[in-house]
């Protein structure tokens, strides 16, 4: 019953409960998040899964889930936290062990394209204040070498007036690139 | 009271046509909409996947900024605007710890209470009161209004009654004179962010989303999100290889539609933006009797 208060073991479990206030334990794994998990086809370790593993404290298993697919693939659609008897949430786990992935230096090979459209993504709010989806598509292009991707969708977009050329900027650029760096020197988060 | 407007990214560019068809129901009713000075993006999925404390200051910027400005209330079109706004608010407002930290990043405060208005609530506040001497058309056509994730979870940001069956844009395309359909998909994942990176999971979930719709014979597919609306329209080349077959129903922005029922102009609506040709749609308009 006092489980969690006199717990301080230095697993993953207890930086997941520290960072993000989920209990882990409410979890009975009952596995609705798994069954109705739009992601779950493509999943390495299912999200009931990842949940027992982290429950375990077991430092080998815990790697596992930091080097899981399922991690980056979770797109927050939080179908699993509305249906989950216990409000266990789950999203927001998935945050913070895609974070501590990328501090750990764990990344999924397999998830590398889509680790790089985040990166492209946020470069491209760090440099304008707003999103520049010409920047980001250049960005990303060459972050992944998918450099013929989409390129067939260019001209339709153009003449559709569904691309700017030049980003839209936010008044004062610097502004938001001290935002990005305040928070880089508080905690050393990746960008 | 002025109403603040924040129409984020997507809305500035491959969404154009959701911001100037919302532009045109307000202007026919009379309602003004201004633009919040200098906001900025919301990051995103980009930002809450990879650093938690931007994905709230990004957002708590734009919100520091329109109650600065003096805005009691901001009208947020993208349903990932919405939910990242939403979600920020919600969480500053649950932990002031939380708060005076994201207020040191920004270098702002956080004082005024601002209310976030998606467009659904916006529409049924604003437009509803005068719409119905506006609607000159009835749109005649079986709809499948799709809700998609960010307006039905998590429920502590959700904006609808029933987070499994949605009724908000139900309501609208009663309105547009449309026959909104019963189906089972209406809060179903598109695959969202995936887009550029995982285009192939893209069409196996829009797909699937694509085909219910179709079951139901739906003739047209009604969306308040960018990324839903990018994903089941120009996806749909994607979708088709996928599904192994050719479904050529629509996808309209809300604003289209209700914009359709009122007479505007298709082509002031942006119906010529998408890649799925609309003309079936506005084939089944017919004029209401006078």
């Amino acid at each position: 019953m006092h489980e969690t208060t006199h717990h301080h073991a230095d697993t993953l479990k207890s930086h997941v409960e520290e960072a993000t206030g989920v209990i882990l334990s409410h979890c009975y794994q009952c596995g609705k998040c798994t069954a109705g998990c739009p992601l779950n086809e493509e999943m390495d370790i299912m999200p009931n899964q990842i949940l027992r593993i982290l429950q375990a404290e077991m430092p080998g298993y815990e790697n596992k889930v930091l080097s899981s697919l399922s991690i980056w693939l979770c797109l927050a659609c939080d179908t699993c936290y509305s249906r989950c008897p216990q409000e266990v949430l789950l999203s927001k786990v998935m945050d913070y062990l895609r974070q501590e992935s990328i501090r750990q230096n764990k990344v999924n090979p397999k998830a590398k394209d889509i680790l790089s459209f985040h990166k492209a993504f946020l470069d491209s709010i760090k440099l304008n204040g707003k999103l520049h989806e010409v920047g980001l598509t250049i960005d990303y292009k060459l972050r992944s070498l998918n450099m013929l991707q989409d390129v067939q969708l260019v001209p339709s977009m153009m003449s559709k007036g569904k691309l700017a050329i030049f980003p839209h900027q936010v008044q004062n650029t610097k502004e938001i690139a001290k935002i990005f760096k305040r928070i880089s020197e508080n905690k050393g988060d990746q960008q | 009271m002025k109403i603040g407007y924040y129409p984020g990214c997507s809305l500035e560019g491959s969404s154009k046509e959701y911001n100037d068809s919302l532009f045109a129901v307000a202007e026919k009713c009379g309602v003004t909409l201004e633009e919040i000075k200098d906001w900025s993006c919301c990051g995103a999925s980009a930002a809450h996947n990879l650093n938690h404390d931007l994905s709230l200051a990004l957002p708590a910027r734009t919100l520091a900024l329109a109650g600065s400005q003096g805005f009691a209330e901001i009208v947020v079109p993208c349903a990932a605007c919405y939910s990242r706004l939403a979600s920020t608010n919600h969480e500053i407002s649950e932990n002031v710890t939380v708060k005076t930290k994201i207020e040191g990043y920004i270098d702002l405060k956080l004082t005024a209470d601002v209310k976030i208005l998606t467009v659904f609530e916006f529409l049924q506040k604003y437009i509803f009161p005068t719409v119905d001497k506006h609607i000159v058309n009835k749109l005649n056509q079986k709809a499948a209004c799709y809700y998609g994730c960010l307006y039905t979870r998590p429920k502590e940001t959700a904006a609808v009654d029933q987070i499994e069956n949605p009724m908000e844009m139900d309501e609208v395309m009663v309105k547009a004179g449309a026959t909104p359909i019963d189906w089972a998909f209406k809060t179903e994942c598109c695959g969202a962010g995936l887009s550029v990176s995982r285009t192939d999971i893209v069409a196996k979930l829009s797909g699937k989303i694509l085909e219910a719709a179709a079951d139901r014979g739906a003739e047209s597919i009604v969306v308040a999100c960018p990324m839903c609306h990018m994903n089941l329209d120009m996806r749909r080349p994607e979708i088709k290889k996928q599904l192994k077959k050719d479904i050529n129903i629509p996808v309209l922005f809300i604003t289209q539609a209700l914009g359709l029922s009122m007479g505007i102009p298709a082509d002031k609506l942006g119906l010529n933006k998408h890649y799925v040709s609309t003309n079936k749609v506005v084939n089944c308009i017919v004029k209401m009797e006078a």
